[in-house]
């Protein structure tokens, strides 16, 4: 099977300050359609940068990054984002949702700058599907400061998932969250994982990336670690374990 | 569909900030009823002035007396007496294209009548006056051509002098006496109002110029000549046919009048008002201007403040384009708007000045068609900076924004 993402010795060095920062020195990797691989390093280790480049954010400065089969890293700023648009979707740790903005309105915004034409009406459709996808459709018609930072983070994943695009980029997805919303996050990927979007997710927290399936550690720019997780954590298994605890901590009721 | 999204989301934004979205408008909405309040006044003006110079007859060609000099001292225009009869008898024998041609007398006196005086302008005319002044008589009528050579005691008289004179409004056949000499009522002028002066035009007694000449004010000179020509493309013509025929009349001697027509006394008289409204509609411009400068600082101020939304829309694919056309989209509906609510203020403002002061106000259909194109244009002018701004961020940047 041919690879969803493959990188080739890819560099970025930034020249603006007074000493050139190389933040990633000469990584290759291939990631496979349906893979669930959390990306990790401490700060500094240039994850963030790789992926900026992966989501197609940056150009790296040499190197080949081709996405479902698409040399992108030669592509200017409009063809940038009409791949952004049409093959990625983005999580990020702060949701950035817009403000004052429907749940429903949030997750239509892929699609108001997408190549194809959807009528009003498609679009809507489309967006209750994503809703309905993570579990919010009867929450359509919230405006993001009233739904909590869990159904946030879901409306979030909604709209990643409007334009079908062929990987999920996920970056800090549960920073902002707190250990029994940042499981129920996990869950929603892990479903979305198991019908076979492939997924790519930032993170620093051990525990979090024990959820996915291959796990990769930059250092100092460099790949230094990718290996497969060799017991997973399950969402609903681990859901269930801290519900327990809760009941026998008397926090909440059985 | 992509253009038909962009408007969308740009009214979504000024629906989410509606008190800053009105408060940013207000500046164009002033500026905007401003201009069109200041340039209705000025037009009414101009207009009333146009329909004075109307009122002063069609077509007509005024002829006065030069200036006089005496032991080296030289008088203007007007102060010499060196109009004749003859000179207003030439012009209506020898010149063609003439309707009508009044030697005209004037002066002021006492005039009694019915137990009461009054003191009043003493007009003395042709036949041909209420015609070439386009002042119709409203009840009798005009003295004859045999009045005037029989040197007759008839007179027509103006609305103002009827109401001090003749309270209970039965004039014709009464006698009015002008410096003690009796003169008949024949007539009597239709209310014609204030001339551009602010005369009062009805106030005022027309007798035969013989008469005036003979019995009033025995002067041998007249004081000026009303010629009127018979269509407006022959003002010219029939100007310089008099000025040749005087002159020559005159036998060598140096120019002792001067020939004026309408078309030159209304632009004297209009340019007043067109400097006026010129200067309060660059005022109004200027409100106009700061109301812009207004738009762009809140969309600066806007851009700035939705730097995380504006990265999250270039991360999901928009382009540069989408986002520069949404900014500007923004400013152009909010200088429209302004721009429309302008004219109903602006329309609605000049008439109230208009019922409050009396002012003639006159709402031209270009003024608001150019308000309004101007009003998108300031949005369009100070919308592009900060819409240009707002493309040009770095997605990456934009949304690490805080």
């Amino acid at each position: 099977m041919a690879a969803v993402v493959k990188i080739e010795e890819i560099h970025k060095i930034y020249d603006s300050g007074e000493i050139p920062v190389h933040a990633v020195r000469g990584v290759s990797l291939d990631i496979h359609r349906g893979e669930f691989v959390a990306l990790m390093g401490a700060s500094g280790s240039g994850k963030s940068t790789l992926m900026n480049l992966l989501g197609c954010l940056d150009r790296p400065t040499r190197g080949r990054y081709l996405l479902d089969g698409i040399d992108v890293s030669r592509l200017d700023r409009n063809e940038l984002a009409d791949i952004r648009n049409q093959k990625i979707g983005f999580v990020f740790q702060g949701f950035n949702l817009l403000a004052r903005t429907t749940a429903l309105e949030n997750t239509e915004l892929p699609m108001m700058y997408g190549k194809q034409r959807h009528s009003s009406r498609e679009m809507r459709e489309r967006a209750l599907r994503s809703l309905e996808i993570v579990g919010l459709s009867d929450r359509a018609d919230h405006f993001p400061n009233q739904l909590s930072g869990g159904q946030q983070q879901r409306v979030a994943i909604a709209r990643a998932l409007a334009n079908a695009p062929e990987i999920l980029l996920a970056d800090e997805p549960t920073g902002n969250l707190d250990s029994k919303t940042s499981v129920e996050v996990m869950g929603v990927f892990q479903k979305l994982n198991a019908q076979g979007i492939t997924i790519i997710m930032v993170t620093h927290e051990l525990d979090i990336a024990r959820y996915c399936k291959r796990n990769l550690i930059l250092r100092d720019g460099r790949l230094v670690s990718d290996v497969l997780v060799p017991d997973r954590f399950d969402a609903d298994v681990e859901m269930k374990k801290l519900k327990e605890a809760e009941t026998a901590a008397k926090l909440t009721t059985a | 569909m992509r253009a038909f999204n962009t408007i969308k989301v740009a009214l979504r934004a000024l629906r989410r900030n509606t008190m800053r979205s009105i408060l940013t408008a207000l500046g164009i909405i002033i500026g905007v009823a401003a201009v069109i309040a200041m340039v209705s006044i000025g037009n009414g003006a101009k207009a009333q002035v146009e329909a004075q110079v109307a009122s002063l007859g069609e077509n007509v060609i005024t002829v006065f007396p030069g200036s006089f000099s005496a032991g080296g001292m030289r008088s203007g225009w007007g102060s010499a007496s060196t109009l004749t009869v003859d000179d207003a008898d030439s012009i209506k024998r020898e010149i063609a294209n003439v309707l009508g041609v009044t030697a005209e007398m004037r002066d002021r006196a006492q005039v009694l009548a019915n137990g009461l005086n009054w003191n009043t302008q003493i007009m003395g005319e042709s036949p041909d006056y209420p015609s070439i002044r386009s002042w119709p008589i409203s009840d009798g009528a005009m003295f004859t051509d045999q009045d005037v050579r029989s040197v007759g005691k008839v007179a027509i008289i103006g609305k103002t002098v009827t109401d001090q004179l003749f309270p209970d409004g039965n004039v014709i056949g009464q006698t009015i006496r002008i410096r003690n000499i009796p003169f008949k009522i024949v007539g009597m002028l239709a209310a014609k109002g204030f001339n551009l002066f602010g005369q009062d035009q009805d106030d005022t007694v027309v007798i035969p110029y013989t008469s005036h000449m003979k019995r009033v004010s025995r002067r041998p000179n007249i004081n000026s000549i009303l010629v009127q020509a018979a269509s407006a493309d022959a003002i010219d013509k029939v100007q310089q046919d008099i000025t040749d025929l005087l002159m020559q009349r005159r036998k060598g001697r140096e120019q002792d009048f001067t020939v004026r027509n309408q078309v030159e006394l209304a632009q004297a008289a209009t340019a007043t008002s067109q400097t006026m409204t010129l200067l309060l509609g660059a005022i109004a411009g200027v409100s106009l201007i700061v109301g812009g400068i207004g738009i762009m600082n809140i969309m600066l101020v806007s851009v700035t403040e939705r730097t995380r939304e504006i990265g999250i829309r270039l991360a999901v694919g928009a382009h540069g384009r989408d986002v520069l056309l949404q900014f500007l989209i923004e400013a152009v509906i909010l200088s429209s708007l302004g721009g429309m609510i302008g004219i109903l203020l602006g329309v609605g403002g000049s008439e109230l000045v208009s019922m409050q002061t009396g002012w003639p106000i006159l709402v031209s259909s270009t003024s608001v068609v150019v308000a309004v194109a101007f009003s998108a244009a300031v949005g369009m002018f100070f919308g592009y900076y900060p819409a240009r701004k707002a493309a040009q961020l770095d997605p990456i940047e934009a949304l690490r924004y805080e």
